[in-house]
């Protein structure tokens, strides 16, 4: 698979890891009354979808950005690459 | 149909005209005691000790393609009860005790061939683990012996024992572990389980669970809706896919693995090895090819086939190992769909919805499991209480904290 990297072009799938759902990126509030319910599913339940799937992927050897891949899970096809960063920025984080 | 050395003989002499279907072709009955979804080996299993254990035989295997279709016609066929963790090893170690008796148990020949299987130690901390783990095996009624280079050599000469980065200082070897005919699993749990009176139901696909007030009464499929006062859940690599239909989300993520089969050969490995220092493994079938697989390909996929990197990834390991394999051309590959849970051990148990039971999560070990899953999934449904086997086996324990990590990785379901 050839990853299409938003800073840098098309790159081997080979020079990145990948760490799974970017669901990932929205960590729970430690702080709610029931945290510990939310810990659970964030860190153990996942939709796996047979389908069009939104992934993190860490360019480990290369820039060692994370990156939002979406994929199709049933063609391997890749939809769209972002920065996780953006993503995260978007979706009201720091970073 | 049932076979015998008589009936071989009689049909080679009449033209092979007496030969019937295996199993019977059933329309579906409206209403079922027990509702198994999906004809893999583990529904089979489950299906055949349901009727042969607990005399439980109004039951129907539903099976969205052909039985025997899906990952236990995908795997490398290898048999073993070599775990560590206490809530895995029993389990393990009842299902190749079940192996070791199946052929005579269903009257089929499923080939079992206890062939033995080496586990390669590299380095001094992987030798105390395997001792370890030898232990664990013993204490739990299974097999082990740690053998050292002069040993593995004595058995297999022809490894790289001089390789300068991964030496082989030994290995543990499991005589009872071995190889089995893979399709012949389903076909002789099959043709058991329907000879008992179960319906197998094939091409057959469940589109929905019926379910009202938290009790499930049965599957809606594309043969109509189906009554049931049980159903069961057994369709590993699609287990996501399955159970969303019953509002569910579980804690597995599916992966694609691929396996290699090389031309034929003369025998030349007569029992498993698997490499300590990398992603590799190898047996040579009854057929002559050698058989071998390696990592996943690390993302999710429903894909059932993986790409290039990982091929040579297993290629370079099995060079690594046997540098005599650079003179054998690859045959063919295939991939199959792992259920990857996040502790790299599977479930068998109840779910939260009443009558609706959930068995999964096999990572790549579904197929050593086939007998023992079947065997403890119809303890479930026939009793209501888990095999005493297979009481660590809970979808909620990670919310207890009660994980079985054997490789102690943590929730990243790629990494088991």
């Amino acid at each position: 698979m050839i990853i299409n990297h938003p800073i840098l072009g098309p790159r081997d799938s080979q020079e990145f890891t990948y760490l799974g759902d970017a669901s990932l990126i929205d960590r729970p509030d430690w702080q709610a009354d029931n945290a510990a319910d939310q810990f659970h599913d964030y860190l153990y339940l996942r939709d796996n979808p047979a389908g069009e799937h939104r992934e993190l992927w860490f360019h480990e050897q290369g820039d060692r950005s994370w990156l939002v891949v979406t994929r199709n899970t049933v063609t391997h096809e890749i939809l769209n690459v972002e920065l996780a960063r953006d993503v995260a920025r978007a979706r009201g984080r720091s970073k | 149909m049932r076979y015998s050395g008589l009936k071989v003989i009689k049909e080679a002499l009449t033209g092979h005209k007496g030969w019937r279907p295996t199993w019977r072709d059933p329309e579906p009955k409206k209403s079922y005691d027990v509702v198994i979804i999906g004809g893999g080996g583990h529904g089979l299993a489950t299906a055949y000790y349901l009727a042969k254990n607990h005399n439980i035989t109004n039951v129907a295997v539903i099976e969205k393609g052909w039985i025997g279709g899906g990952n236990v016609g995908r795997n490398t066929t290898i048999i073993r009860s070599n775990y560590l963790l206490d809530g895995n090893e029993p389990f393990y170690e009842l299902s190749l005790k079940l192996w070791e008796g199946l052929e005579q148990d269903f009257n089929y020949n499923a080939m079992v061939s206890q062939r033995g299987i080496l586990n390669l130690v590299h380095t001094d901390a992987q030798r105390d683990a395997a001792r370890r783990r030898g232990n664990a095996m013993i204490l739990n009624g299974s097999d082990a012996e740690l053998l050292d280079t002069d040993g593995v050599r004595a058995m297999y000469p022809f490894l790289n024992f001089n390789n300068a980065r991964f030496p082989i200082k030994g290995g543990l070897l499991h005589r009872r572990g071995g190889t089995v005919r893979h399709d012949a699993v389903a076909w002789g749990y099959a043709r058991g389980a329907d000879l008992r009176g179960v319906d197998i139901i094939q091409n057959c696909e469940v589109t929905g669970f019926k379910i009202e007030n938290g009790k499930c009464l049965g599957v809606e499929t594309t043969k109509g809706f189906i009554g049931a006062n049980k159903v069961a859940s057994c369709v590993a690599g699609s287990s996501s896919r399955v159970m969303e239909k019953a509002g569910m989300r579980l804690p597995i993520e599916s992966h694609v693995l691929q396996a290699f089969v090389s031309e034929g050969l003369k025998p030349v490995l007569d029992g498993v090895i698997t490499f300590g220092a990398g992603h590799f493994y190898c047996s040579q079938s009854d057929k002559g090819g050698l058989v071998f697989g390696g990592d996943l390909d690390m993302y999710n996929s429903y894909a059932q086939r993986g790409n290039l990197p990982v091929v040579e990834d297993v290629m370079e390991g099995g060079m690594a190992l046997i540098p005599a394999l650079g003179r054998v051309r690859m045959l063919r590959s295939w991939g199959g769909i792992m259920d990857m849970s996040m502790d790299g051990s599977p479930f068998i148990d109840k779910t939260h919805i009443d009558g609706l039971y959930f068995n999964g999560g096999w990572c790549y070990g579904g197929f050593k499991a086939t007998p023992a899953s079947g065997w403890c999934y119809a303890h479930l449904l026939a009793t209501d209480t888990p095999h005493k086997v297979a009481t660590a086996y809970r979808l909620d324990r990670f919310r207890k904290g009660l994980m079985i990590d054997e490789k102690g990785q943590g929730a990243q379901p790629n990494l088991h």
